[in-house]
């Protein structure tokens, strides 16, 4: 089911948590809200919930109102990052309980609740372990077991807040292709909150930064990862460095020298230059580029990071290949960024 | 040398943590003397009674029905202050409002209180001329001098026991858990009955038995209160006392050694039942 989040603002006392955000979400797709801590991803997640009332502005469920609606009569499913299971029910009649509370008139028989939570408990793989209580399970299971509780009530809507955030890395990186498995499956409208900026790239169909109670953009992962729209944005997606530069007559100059690196016209003064640390290219010619020596290298996976001093005090890091690395010159390093953007002071 | 791991039970296991011969010694010989030592007379005492003599006295009608009297009424008390000693723990971990502290505090009066005191200000107000007593005997309801008194003295002094064990379990109760309950549908009566409360039957049950306890043995604030007729609202520690203002010790220690058993094995099965839901949910663990 498509959410519409209109114009929401709310205030925590005379805190602001989220200033006048809106959201569409489209229906059956699978959506992340990234962002730091204090960003207010966790409050807008639990104002579409319905467990926060919203200070100002609507949320809508389709075409009807749920603003107006209680978090029972909302009909959706949320998973906490500490699972919330009821210790003392058994893994089965965990999933069963939301069908189980329903009022006499919509609630399915028995057999009918029971059949449906062992489907479930097949669909997240833990087949056979109906009778387990929680505390016999491991976080990942448990975590799985909330999901299929989630999905019981054929919810409008998926919520799950920082679902793996509890769980080891070996664990979370598994759980993360299972969700995506799960979600092409059932087609739930999903939206999750992470401040893992890898599990929202991996997992998302779209990905919605937020910073200090705002979106700061709303994009495919390719989107918000190629063209940031904002310095927050590029710095906390992927690993980025930034530079003050002087713009003038269509060149981008850093301490008075040229670069070779192309601005619009009608810019003048001081800007901030990001790049990527793998966008560059190493120049060993006289062409114009950035010069500086190597404060030091360090191993990452398959590459190799250059951290490279630029002089008065200015740093960035560079990623280059092992063989790359092995032929440098500490005393002298010169490189062009070859994708940048430029935002102003 | 070497021990093998597998080599089946062993009295004491392997520990970082020192001092276990020491601290299991100093346990025995301390529980030895405060608890165990006096049991043993007691069992020694009435079993200088012969078989015989002992089963006629500890099954004499008199007794039997003081027995009744003591287990029933401290029975009913114990489960009057599970409902509202939960409610009252309820009250004082979800709610704010002035004057908790003093009610907080208020809880532990019993505890305090010299049980005589507690005895003879429920006899007064309850007493067919009391503050209380009066309007009930307008209603034909006899309160002091019966065992319904006896329930009353028992439930003040068993009350600070439900609210004390299941206050802490109540405090550490996730807000996330309801709020699952509130997003699968569940409105707050189901959220009440059918999380919250099974998720506090362990400590609830630790509460009722200790009150529950508690009521067997209690004598001073039962006997102002209770009129102490014999077959009617006679309490079995009562009934020991009696015994031994007449010096018939045997008889004493017969009763006493028949609650003692009684008290033994219900505490016990409490017990298990305790530790059975620990290790199926996972509390205290």
């Amino acid at each position: 089911m498509e959410v519409k989040v209109q114009n929401i603002r709310k205030e925590f006392g005379r805190f602001p948590a989220l200033h006048d955000v809106s959201l569409d979400i489209r229906s059956g797709e699978l959506i992340a809200l990234l962002g730091p801590s204090g960003s207010g991803k966790t409050t807008l997640l639990r104002l579409i919930a319905g467990l926060e009332t919203p200070t100002e502005g609507r949320i809508f469920f389709g075409e009807t109102d749920a603003s107006e609606k209680t978090v029972q009569e909302r009909n959706i499913g949320f998973v906490f990052q500490h699972y919330a299971l009821f210790r003392h029910m058994t893994v089965l009649d965990n999933i069963g309980f939301g069908l189980t509370v329903r009022p006499r008139a919509t609630r399915p028989p028995k057999a009918e609740i029971r059949r449906r939570a062992k489907e479930l408990l097949d669909l997240v793989q833990l087949t056979g372990m109906e009778g387990r209580y929680p505390t016999q399970l491991s976080g990942g299971q448990r975590q799985r077991v909330a999901l299929a509780r989630a999905m019981a009530v054929e919810p409008n809507v998926l919520l799950l807040d920082e679902p793996f955030g509890a769980l080891d890395a070996q664990v979370r990186k598994d759980l993360r292709k299972w969700l995506r498995e799960i979600h092409d499956r059932t087609g739930h409208t999903t939206v999750f909150v992470t401040h893992d900026q890898e599990e929202a790239l991996e997992l998302a169909d779209r990905v919605v930064v937020m910073s200090q109670g705002k979106i700061e953009q709303v994009g495919t992962p390719d989107e918000v990862y190629d063209s940031p729209n904002s310095p927050f944005v590029f710095g906390f997606i992927g690993e980025s460095n930034c530079l003050r530069v002087d713009v003038d007559g269509g060149e981008i100059r850093f301490q008075g020298k040229t670069l070779g690196m192309a601005a619009a016209e009608d810019k003048h003064g001081e800007a901030l230059l990001y790049f990527r640390p793998q966008d560059i290219v190493l120049v060993e010619d006289d062409t114009p580029h950035f010069e500086g020596q190597i404060a030091s290298t360090r191993r990452v996976a398959g590459t190799r990071h250059v951290e490279v001093a630029l002089g008065s005090g200015a740093h960035v890091e560079l990623e280059v290949t092992p063989e790359q690395a092995a032929r440098l010159d500490p005393k002298k390093i010169g490189f062009r960024p070859t994708r940048w953007k430029l935002f102003p002071v | 040398m070497t021990r093998s791991a597998s080599s089946g039970w062993q009295f004491r296991q392997p520990s970082v943590l020192p001092g276990f011969r020491w601290a299991l010694g100093y346990t025995l010989v301390w529980l030895t003397l405060i608890v165990l030592i006096p049991l043993a007379g007691l069992f020694f005492k009435s079993a200088a009674l012969g078989w015989h003599d002992f089963w006629s006295l500890a099954f004499e009608r008199r007794t039997l029905n003081a027995l009744w009297i003591s287990f029933g009424c401290a029975f009913i008390a114990a489960l009057a202050n599970v409902v509202f000693g939960t409610l009252l723990a309820w009250v004082l971990v979800r709610y704010q409002f002035p004057g908790k502290k003093i009610v907080d505090s208020m809880v532990d009066l019993p505890f305090a209180l010299p049980t005589a005191v507690a005895g003879i200000a429920l006899t007064t107000l309850y007493a067919p001329k009391g503050w209380i007593g009066a309007p009930l005997a307008l209603l034909g309801l006899k309160v002091a001098f019966t065992p319904v008194g006896i329930v009353i003295a028992l439930i003040f002094v068993g009350l600070p026991f439900v609210v004390r064990t299941v206050q802490p379990v109540m405090e550490e109760i996730d807000r996330e858990v309801e709020e699952a309950a509130a997003t699968l549908g569940a409105n707050r009566l189901q959220t009440v009955f059918r999380v919250l409360l099974p998720g506090l039957a362990p400590a609830v049950l630790t509460g009722f038995s200790l009150a529950f306890a508690r009521g067997v043995g209690e004598y001073g604030s039962v006997i102002f209160i209770a009129g102490n007729l014999p077959f009617k609202s006679e309490i079995a520690p009562l009934l020991i006392v009696i015994k031994l203002e007449e010096f018939n010790y045997p008889a004493a220690t017969a009763i006493a050694v028949v609650m003692l058993l009684i008290s033994f094995s219900m505490l016990f099965v409490i017990n298990l039942i305790q530790a059975w839901s620990r290790r199926r949910y996972g509390y205290g663990a």
